[in-house]
């Protein structure tokens, strides 16, 4: 049977940083749909240099659990894999497109079947949704709401704003929230001026992010407006200028995005069996009609 | 041994078995059972038998290495010396424990029914402790946990720092939970000290591992030969790391730096200390100037005492009324008072500008 292996940032400075791909990576194992299921990180060990040869298996699914893609997805797990074949445009990728390419790891010699990054997979959508829903308790939010999905943003990459803006887009489709809008921390339009872009008394505030740290328990809290200093903590949902915001913290600590690391896993051929449908009944979410 | 061994045994005898003194075969003029002392020829199944019957640690010991391969086997050997015992020397021991030191792991291997293995694993400094003492484990993923944080509740980013918590103990693992629970402490250390052992282990130096880096580590690059031996001794030494470096500066240039004592080796510069050379790399950048301090003997000598405090983490351990010893913080607070402004910059220094 192939292996899988979640592929993360990781921190030198954060223990939390890695709680989500530690969660993901055991609903995923106790779904038994892969012989071995490990994580690896750019800056936590096994390093993405070393982990594929602590996996028996010769076949190897490599999932990004990273949000958009660009440097990372497109460089530095490459290489430090050392998938020498790796060329981007293999990807034919205008920046949310990514599936997968099966290429050779020099050192090891094993098949590595690398995806695309979990935050840009359809299904993502879904996992921003349902922490709309686990941040309100409500399994029906929407009416009355407005929903925020809020991205990192750079002048750097094009791409981390892609991701952003395909997700709200996705989920202004749905016709569920009475107003969607991608903000961003360092670019326009920005999370800072949160109420001016919504009419609803309500909004939930999703920031696509993998793990809860610096921006999104300190940055992202402070610059809406929920509280002075992160430290004194804020309520959910917070009054900011009339508007009621329902702060949901790192999209990425979702139990749910198991199924999308599990999804692109399946997209690039692996056999799940029935752990798709074992992930979303453990996880709380729903299986689309037909799976 | 049991039932099911025994059957195996005579299985694998026709293509032929040979484990550690062990060997059985069948041919055409009938069985034969060899064992370190004597070799029998030409037995019915019977004779086969009763010889497996006799030497039941020997045909167990087969059946437990019989499939295994690959590092995971030669990891669980290493640990009962399986290539320096001989069988019946081994499960004598084993029945008390055989203990190998991993880092600051303690791996025991002990017999469990019928000849198979179990494995115990704690923290070295724990290895008088009553079990009870310690908390229980049976999951590897637990391992994880454990090594997240330090005694003191401080993170770990550096797995194989020498800082592991004490206080729990895994049992009765098998193999490869054994296994996987090692290298859930000390990631790929397992895989590297096998390719090490088949002299395949792909060490790549600093200059070839600082020239791949791109954004922001590009710069690691530029930190001379003098900085990457700098780079060595402060983060590549036991105290700070268990990995054995096996990396130099290049294919050529052997670092002075000690190497470590580690079981493990160390087959690249790791994230933690790329990031530190990116830091080395920008400040190295800088000329340097100088400068005239006023500092009496003993002043100097206090300096020198704070910054090996600091170097070595002793900090914490400097009682508080020691106010001998010159990174007290006592002292250090009227070395501050007396040669620092407000700003905490030094006073009456003349140069640098």
């Amino acid at each position: 049977m192939p292996a899988l292996v979640i592929a993360a940032h990781g921190s030198h400075l954060n223990p939390g940083s890695h709680d989500p791909a530690f969660a993901h990576a055991d609903t995923i194992r106790a779904a038994g749909a892969f012989e071995e299921v490990r994580e690896a990180f750019w800056k936590e060990e096994p390093s993405f240099r070393e982990v594929l040869r602590t996996l028996d298996s010769e076949q190897i699914y490599v999932v990004p659990l990273f949000v958009s893609e660009g440097y990372f997805t497109e460089q530095v797990i490459p290489r430090e894999l050392r998938l020498e074949e790796w060329d981007v445009a293999d990807w034919n990728s205008e920046g949310t497109d990514a599936d997968h390419v099966t290429l050779t790891a020099e050192d090891v010699g094993k098949t590595v079947h690398y995806c695309g990054p979990a935050g840009t997979h359809e299904s993502m959508t879904d996992v921003i949704v349902q922490r709309a829903e686990s941040v309100t308790g409500d399994p029906d939010v929407g009416e009355g709401f407005g929903l925020a999905v809020v991205g990192h943003g750079t002048k750097r990459n094009e791409n981390s704003a892609k991701a952003t803006e395909y997700h709200a887009e996705r989920v202004r489709e749905t016709g569920r929230f009475e107003e969607v809008h991608a903000l961003f921390m360092d670019e326009e339009p920005e999370v800072d001026d949160v109420t001016e872009f919504f009419e609803s008394d309500d909004v939930v505030v999703v920031p696509l992010f993998v793990a809860d740290g610096y921006h999104t328990q300190e940055d992202i809290p402070e610059d809406m407006g929920l509280t002075d200093d992160y430290r004194e903590g804020y309520d959910i949902p917070t009054e900011v200028d009339g508007t009621r915001i329902w702060y949901a913290g790192a999209v990425g600590t979702e139990a749910l995005m198991a199924d999308v690391l599990l999804e692109r896993a399946a997209d690039a051929g692996a056999d799940v069996g029935n752990a798709l449908d074992l992930v979303r009944q453990r996880t709380g979410g729903t299986a689309a009609a037909g799976d | 041994m049991n039932d099911a061994q025994l059957h195996a045994l005579r299985e694998a005898a026709t293509d032929g078995v040979s484990c550690d003194g062990l060997r059985a075969e069948r041919t055409e003029d009938g069985y034969t059972f060899a064992t370190p002392e004597a070799t029998h020829e030409g037995l019915d199944e019977a004779g086969f038998d009763a010889l497996a019957e006799a030497n039941p640690w020997l045909v167990s010991n087969w059946h437990v290495w019989a499939d295994a391969s690959g590092a995971r086997a030669a990891y669980c050997r290493w640990i009962e010396r399986a290539d320096d015992l001989g069988v019946r020397e081994r499960y004598e021991a084993l029945v008390e424990g055989l203990s190998r030191e991993w880092g600051q792991l303690l791996v025991t291997a002990e017999l469990g029914e019928d000849g198979g293995r179990v494995y115990e694993l704690r923290h070295v400094d724990d290895a008088n402790a009553e079990p009870d003492a310690l908390a229980l484990h049976d999951d590897p993923l637990d391992a994880r946990e454990i090594a997240t944080l330090d005694a003191d509740g401080r993170y770990r980013p550096l797995k194989t720092a020498p800082t592991l918590q004490r206080g729990w103990r895994f049992a009765a693992l098998d193999g490869r939970d054994l296994v996987r629970t090692v290298e859930f402490f000390y990631p790929a250390t397992v895989a590297n000290w096998q390719r090490e052992r088949e002299g395949d282990l792909d060490v790549t130096h600093f200059r070839e591992t600082a020239e791949r880096q791109t954004g922001i580590y590009d710069v690691v690059d530029e930190l001379d030969p003098e900085g990457v031996e700098n780079l060595a001794r402060a983060c590549c030494v036991d105290s700070q790391c268990l990995k054995r470096r096996e990396w130099d500066e290049d294919d050529e240039a052997e670092l002075d730096a000690p190497r470590g004592d580690g079981e493990f080796p160390c087959r690249e510069p790791c994230s933690l200390v790329i990031a530190a050379a990116r830091q080395w790399a920008i400040l190295e950048s800088e000329d340097s100037r100088t400068y005239e301090f006023e500092l009496t003997p003993s002043e100097k000598t206090q300096l020198e005492e704070i910054v090996g405090a600091v170097a070595e983490g002793r900090t914490d351990e400097i009682r508080e009324a020691d106010v001998g010893d010159g990174a007290n913080r006592y002292r250090a607070r009227y070395l501050r008072a007396k040669l620092t402004d407000e700003d905490g910059s030094f006073e009456n220094v003349s140069g640098g500008q």
